[in-house]
């Protein structure tokens, strides 16, 4: 289980990565706040923590801390356009509901 | 649902707090807009994936607006009803506008900037930009989601008040809020990061479709001085194409062309100029209407020698920005390559050589300048960290703001490249004996001489208290607030008597062009000087023509009448140098007339001790 990118988002995080110049990897995390408890956390990584959990998707490294894996378990992170706009999207299977812009969630 | 962007590490924002910023590049030929997306500066694109947007406008007879790629063809069907180039108007009055003749528009010249008479009515230049940026606008909120928080846009160096506030209200009039106006070279350095870079002078070589600039900036302390600008008006990547065209004509021995035919070949000659920045050589090939056929293949080589002069037509304007900032090419630290034009290796072997470096090309060069303003526009809505603060640009006033004084001279308050906001005063005085009251014309621009610089405000200082010249102490203190809106005072110390002026830059007041007037000052320092001369000159006849009038009916008495004859001669010759053009003639009757009167002044003098002994003892007087 853990976390995953979709194809897509793998190239996407690669290709940001690299006109960044730096970088280890994506990470992905939780915390709380927003209109529906629980916001996502989409950073890139330049350092790890020691109790940093790695995942390796389509070659490109998915850092998670324990707490927010609870939450995450399952997650595909995908890059999806809609219209002109774009950019990553969550499919997250532990949430209940969220609120509709989707920038948080309850579990 | 909102898509998410990847933020910095420890820079995820709240859910609903991510700002969205952009940055445009509102241009005579090709607008843009850009953001900040995943901490990376990106051209946003429109439905069909094209970043630059035409900056033409069509106003269709049935009401409807066409902006952009679909407002192209128009240019040749309806041109009266489809702006081209409509930054040459903003801010300007009909008469600042050049080659106006040539123009397929129905200009109004009312007070201010020139207006358009289009079908739908008449268009400012304002409203015709506020067309472009909509658009703009509408393409980045589908493209972020969301509605904008705020934009930076950016304008030539040498745009006045007046073009600076035009390019604002267009903006308001778009529903954008504009965080800042940003120069365009400030902003090609800013997407190099440059501003992150140690200090230092760089040079920004910009080659538009129809227009050349240069602008040497000044790095220090998180600020950029434009130190000089120069260019040409009327030098482009077109000149280029149409360089290759005449070629093509010359050398396929074809007669004068269709106007059909000859725009198609047009079209050729620029593929084949774009083709030829990769390619060693490229084919130009056409099929005219009667059937002949133009197939040529032009070389690389080939270009470079039939464009030469062109390239050395660029260095002019380098050569001339270098020496109004007082530098060499070896005091460059680094040389920024905007617009399409600066593709061609051979613009860049020459700007390489000149300069004895490379040039900074990795960036698109057409996206470069709305790539500095998204990154600008992103720090002013706060989405980088706080350690970063410094980063911010500060404004500068891009021309010196001053106030005439006696004879039609300038005197510079506030200078050129000061930063934002800024506070200065300076102390004037009376002319003339007993004067009361104090005219004050705040002006801006480089010139010494009033008439050669934009005329801003007017206003009067009333109730001076009665006192010799030059006695009063009238302090006048220019203020310009972080938005770049002026305001000036004037007080007088004694008795503290007040005026001011707030100064709404009030359009086309103006004489010149300013891109000319930057320059120009600098060029034509050598006029200026002799014209400074002339009118100080002229001022101090005046003063002493007045002053000998005053004592001639106060005291003419004293006076026999060959003596009096005498100095009413070199009196009138004075005036009558006075209004020449030779600042050392009337120096000497300046002279003339001192010497004339030196012995009436002795006598005056004499008299008035006398009066002033006249019924006082000796030891009453303390000397």
């Amino acid at each position: 289980m853990g976390v995953t990118l979709s194809e897509s988002a793998a190239k996407h995080v690669s290709t940001f990565i690299a006109k960044r110049g730096k970088g280890v990897g994506i990470r992905l995390g939780v915390k709380t706040s927003g209109c529906s408890g629980m916001a996502y956390k989409l950073e890139f990584v330049d350092e790890m923590h020691d109790e940093d959990l790695i995942f390796d998707s389509h070659g490109v490294k998915v850092i998670v801390d324990p707490k927010s894996l609870v939450y995450l378990e399952g997650t595909e992170l995908d890059f999806v356009r809609e219209g002109l706009n774009e950019g990553f999207k969550f499919n997250n299977p532990n949430v209940k509901d969220a609120c509709g812009c989707g920038e948080s969630f309850n579990v | 649902m909102a898509l998410l962007q990847i933020a910095e590490p420890g820079m995820s924002t709240e859910p609903h707090k991510h700002r969205l910023a952009v940055g445009i590049d509102l241009g005579t030929t090709n607008s843009l807009v850009a953001t900040v997306r995943n901490s990376i500066a990106v051209c946003l694109a429109d439905e069909s994936g094209r970043s630059m947007l035409p900056s033409i406008v069509h106003y269709r007879a049935d009401g409807s607006i066409d902006v952009g790629q679909s407002a192209v063809l128009a240019q040749a069907s309806d041109p009266r009803n489809t702006i081209v180039s409509v930054k040459r108007f903003m801010g300007r009055g009909l008469k600042d506008v050049a080659h106006v003749e040539t123009m397929p528009y129905d200009f109004e010249d009312s007070p201010g900037m020139v207006r358009l008479r289009t079908v739908q009515g008449v268009k400012s230049p304002v409203e015709v930009s506020a067309e472009i940026l909509r658009v703009l606008r509408l393409r980045a909120e589908a493209s972020l989601g969301g509605a904008l928080d705020g934009a930076v846009i950016t304008v030539p160096a040498y745009f006045d008040d007046a073009q600076r506030q035009a390019t604002k209200d267009a903006a308001r009039l778009a529903g954008l809020d504009v965080l800042r106006l940003l120069n365009e070279p400030t902003a090609a350095a800013v997407a190099y990061g440059l501003d992150n870079a140690a200090e230092g002078v760089y040079a920004v070589y910009d080659l538009g479709g129809g227009t050349f600039d240069l602008s040497i900036l000044k790095l220090s302390r998180g600020v950029f001085e434009v130190l000089s600008t120069n260019g040409d008006a009327a030098l482009g990547g077109d000149d280029f194409d149409h360089r290759l065209f005449c070629w093509a004509l010359e050398t396929s021995k074809q007669s004068p062309l269709s106007s059909s035919d000859s725009r198609r070949l047009q079209i050729k000659a620029r593929e084949a100029k774009e083709q030829l920045t990769i390619c060693e050589e490229a084919p130009i090939h056409l099929k005219l209407a009667s059937g002949d056929e133009i197939n040529l293949v032009i070389t690389r080589e080939k270009f470079a020698e039939l464009t030469a002069h062109l390239v050395q037509k660029t260095l002019g304007p380098v050569r001339k920005a270098l020496r109004d900032a007082g530098l060499g090419p070896e005091d460059i630290k680094g040389v920024v390559m905007v617009g399409g034009a600066t593709r061609m290796p051979h613009i860049q072997r020459a700007v390489a050589s000149y300069f004895g470096q490379e040039p900074l090309t990795n960036l698109d060069p057409d996206k470069v300048v709305a790539l500095g303003a998204a990154m600008q526009a992103n720090a002013l809505v706060g989405n980088r960290k706080t350690e970063d603060d410094d980063w911010l640009l500060l404004d500068v006033i891009p021309l010196s703001l001053g106030l005439e004084t006696m004879g039609g001279l300038v005197e510079k308050v506030v200078p050129r490249n000061a930063t934002l906001p800024i506070a200065r005063a300076q102390e004037f005085t009376t002319f003339k004996d007993g004067q009361t009251a104090m005219a004050f014309h705040v002006v801006q621009g480089e010139r010494e001489l009033v008439s050669d610089c934009r005329s801003l405000a007017r206003f009067e200082l009333r109730g001076i208290p009665p006192m010799v010249a030059g006695a009063a102490r009238i302090r006048v203190a220019f203020q310009v607030d972080a938005d770049g809106l002026l305001s000036v005072s004037a007080r007088e110390m004694s008795s503290g008597v007040e005026a001011s002026v707030l100064v709404k830059p009030s359009y086309g007041l103006s004489d010149d062009e300013i891109a000319g007037m930057l320059q120009a000052g600098v060029e034509r320092a050598g006029d200026d000087m002799a014209a400074r001369a002339l009118r100080e000159q002229q001022v101090e006849a005046d003063r002493v023509i007045e002053a000998t009038e005053q004592a001639l009916a106060k005291d003419g008495a004293l006076l026999d009448a060959t003596e009096r004859a005498h100095i009413d001669e070199v009196l009138a010759a004075l005036r009558r140098l006075r209004d020449g053009d030779d600042h050392r003639a009337i120096k000497t009757g300046i002279d003339a007339l001192a010497r004339a009167t030196d012995e009436f002044a002795a006598r005056r003098m004499d008299s008035s001790i006398r009066s002033a002994l006249t019924g006082h003892k000796i030891d009453e007087i303390s000397v």
